[in-house]
């Protein structure tokens, strides 16, 4: 049913009828509305769960990895601060291969203390060994945690749900909320593997010495890389059985054609898409690259997507401070080294903080890589409030 | 589910062959708990000794379900597990979680703690060895006064927090301290402690051989010294009320449990006690005020 309706409040509705058992969390802004509107929920009677009102993002990871150990389907949310004290169980829930899934309400991390948007809180645990799936609106947030309970429970791999702070966690707008039976039928009840159960003694969470640990990692590291098989099947059987696309490995907009590609993921791709129809109206012919899985990070498909083009550009609400953009980082790992291909791939940092992107910026942006090739930049820095005695 | 309080349990739920020193009363300590709480239980254990020397891949100790994650997230685990029973209509079952004095007192308190406060039936047992053993002896916030660890050279300047009497003031509903010299006393408080619903905290002094500087063999008579020396007071609090005391009719000097640990070496000075040991004395007579002992 379409209902106008706040971001965090479809996420909401959307968990709920993924019928979670255990649903553990810690208030942390933006991400607050999302758990209290499940709180709600349960509350009334209208999902059966245990909501644990734990007393840090630390314990609500650690609730999950208890309760989806015990074979129970699980939910928690955070951002920011929180995915960074929960940072230790983020890699023990990996390791131990439990499906839990997680939002992340992507939120910039201290210091400066800043509650707005970017994307440091999760590529802060992005070689954690999670899925990372990016909601480009709020439609594609509600239905990629239907997608991502599906995806983790075959793999036994936890799925975290990126969805931009603020710009969509608390962004009213129409959204398709499933029935119940839609989502029963897409998501069959959590059949576990392995759980602590006295019926069946077993080990979990052993240490491995080195004679085991390397081969932990790289079984872990498989698993992810052939994840994006699934990734994409599950979001086309998604769009066979909602009649809509949603997720899937990465998505494309005008790129044919395209003479410059722009590569971003979240939220922003709304603007550069509203920006590409004004270039197509000029004229000038720019495509859209948007990726959906951050990770695994699908370079083999990015490749073939991208191979032809030779000017791309990096836009991205992160960077991996004394070395780069990451997600450009990334890209230009996709294209095979000593390429004959005079290829360009610029990479611009934008909107760190919730500083606004806004289309004149990105269209300073395209023009400038038209002209050159860019290593790096900061796009909409104000340069008067820095002092040459501060660089 | 509790047959029988007073019954002494040997069912080898956590095996031997465990790589343990010898005379670890962590070891003894988690064989008692384990077999106490019987087959239908789930230990979920803080990293730490324990975890370390029972549960290398592929071959852990344990006999029942064993559920490790972190150091300081085991009352977390366990919350996490008991909500899942819950939640899932399975059980009854008894959870157990289970860590050093390190993670209880320093790194796990604030999960322990949230367990405690949001009522979890869950049984939190404490091996209280006094020192982080695992990483090589480092001072503890359960470290006593006067204990000399790597970290604290000269001996440790301060007081021992008391997790038993913290944990009850979270207004659970049972509390007790044991130690791995009375096999019956300790199991009498696993089993009782698992007949009641709710958050429950057993605190048990493990002694180390490594760690305290003794023999292998002595582990159960340091223990008995600890009670005697009124040191270590043996109680049980339930529902805020203190119910048992374990009684030292004839009270020993502090010297006799000092003297036999090499961790206590530099409170005597060639075998002359110095002043550190009358405020350790001061301590324990503090103990049998308060405990009635």
């Amino acid at each position: 049913m379409l209902k106008q309706i706040e971001g965090s409040q479809a996420v909401a509705d959307v968990v709920a009828l993924c019928r979670p058992n255990v649903i553990a969390a810690y208030p942390i802004t933006p991400q607050t509305h999302i758990v209290e509107d499940l709180a709600e929920i349960v509350s009334e009677g209208r999902l059966k769960a245990e909501f644990v009102n734990v007393e840090s993002e630390f314990a609500a990871a650690s609730v999950v990895l208890g309760a989806s150990a015990a074979g129970a389907r699980t939910y928690t949310a955070t951002t920011s601060q929180g995915m960074l004290l929960m940072n230790e169980v983020i890699y023990c829930i990996a390791g131990m291969r439990l499906p839990i899934v997680l939002t992340c309400a992507n939120r910039a991390i201290a210091a400066p203390l800043n509650i707005w948007n970017d994307h440091q809180d999760s590529m802060s645990v992005r070689d954690a060994g999670w899925i990372q799936l990016h909601a480009e609106d709020n439609q594609e947030a509600a239905d990629l945690h239907i997608q991502a309970y599906k995806i983790a429970e075959q793999l036994s791999l936890p799925v975290m749900v990126c969805m931009d702070g603020f710009i969509l966690t608390h962004a009213y707008e129409p959204v398709d909320i499933p029935d119940q039976k839609q989502v029963d039928d897409f998501l069959p009840p959590f059949k576990p593997t392995h759980i602590v159960d006295p019926r069946w003694p077993r080990g979990i969470g052993l240490y491995a010495d080195p004679r085991f640990y390397m081969e932990a990692k790289y079984i872990q590291h498989r698993a992810l890389e052939k994840s994006e098989e699934t990734i994409k099947r599950v979001s086309s059987d998604f769009s066979l059985a909602f009649g809509r696309e949603s997720g899937g490995l990465f998505k494309t907009y005008k790129l044919k054609e395209a003479d410059i590609v722009i590569v971003s993921m979240g939220s922003i791709v709304g603007s550069i898409k509203d920006l590409i129809d004004r270039f197509e109206a000029e004229g000038k012919k720019v495509g859209l690259l948007q990726i959906c899985s951050f990770r695994p990070f699908p370079r083999e498909q990015i490749y073939e997507a991208l191979k032809d083009k030779t000017n791309i550009v990096v836009v991205e609400k992160a960077i991996s401070l004394g070395r780069g953009g990451i997600l450009a980082s990334d890209v230009r790992w996709s294209f095979p080294k000593g390429e004959k291909i005079p290829r360009r791939i610029s990479s611009f940092i934008a909107g760190l903080g919730g500083r606004n992107i806004s289309l004149d910026d990105l269209r300073y942006m395209v023009e400038k890589v038209e002209r050159e090739p860019v290593e790096l930049e900061f796009l909409g820095l104000r340069q008067e409030i820095i002092q040459e005695k501060d660089l | 589910m509790i047959d029988n309080l007073d019954t002494v349990e040997k069912k080898d739920l956590f095996a031997s062959g465990h790589r343990a020193c010898g005379g670890c009363g962590q070891a003894l300590a988690a064989r008692m708990v384990a077999d106490a709480a019987g087959e239908n239980t789930i230990a979920c254990v803080a990293t730490g000794c324990l975890e370390v020397f029972s549960s290398p891949y592929p071959d852990p100790s344990w006999r029942i379900p064993f559920l490790h994650s972190l150091f300081e997230n085991a009352a977390a685990v366990a919350a996490g597990v008991e909500v899942a029973y819950k939640a899932l209509n399975k059980g009854p079952v008894n959870i157990i979680a289970q860590g050093g004095d390190g993670s209880t007192s320093d790194i796990g308190f604030q999960c322990m703690s949230g367990m405690f406060e949001r009522g979890h039936n869950v049984l939190y047992v404490c091996y209280d060895n006094e020192a982080y053993m695992n990483t090589g002896v480092q001072r503890s916030g359960s470290t006593p006064f006067g204990t000399r660890t790597t970290t604290t050279p000269g001996g440790n300047k301060r007081l021992k927090k008391n997790i038993p009497l913290l944990a009850a003031d979270h207004g659970i509903p049972y509390v007790a301290t044991a130690t791995v010299d009375d096999y019956r006393d300790l199991q009498r408080k696993v089993k009782t402690a698992l007949s009641i619903e709710g958050p429950k905290y057993l605190h048990i002094l493990a002694p180390c051989p490594l760690g305290w500087g003794h023999a292998g063999d002595i582990t159960v008579q340091i223990c008995r010294l600890a009670k005697q020396t009124c040191i270590f007071p043996v109680f049980e609090i339930r529902e805020g009320k203190m119910i048992s005391v374990h009684k030292v009719p004839v009270k020993k000097p502090v010297e006799e449990y000092l003297k036999l640990q090499g961790r206590f070496r530099n409170l005597f000075k060639k075998g002359t006690p110095t002043a550190d040991v009358a405020a350790i004395q001061k301590i324990a007579d503090g103990n049998i005020e308060r405990f009635n002992l």
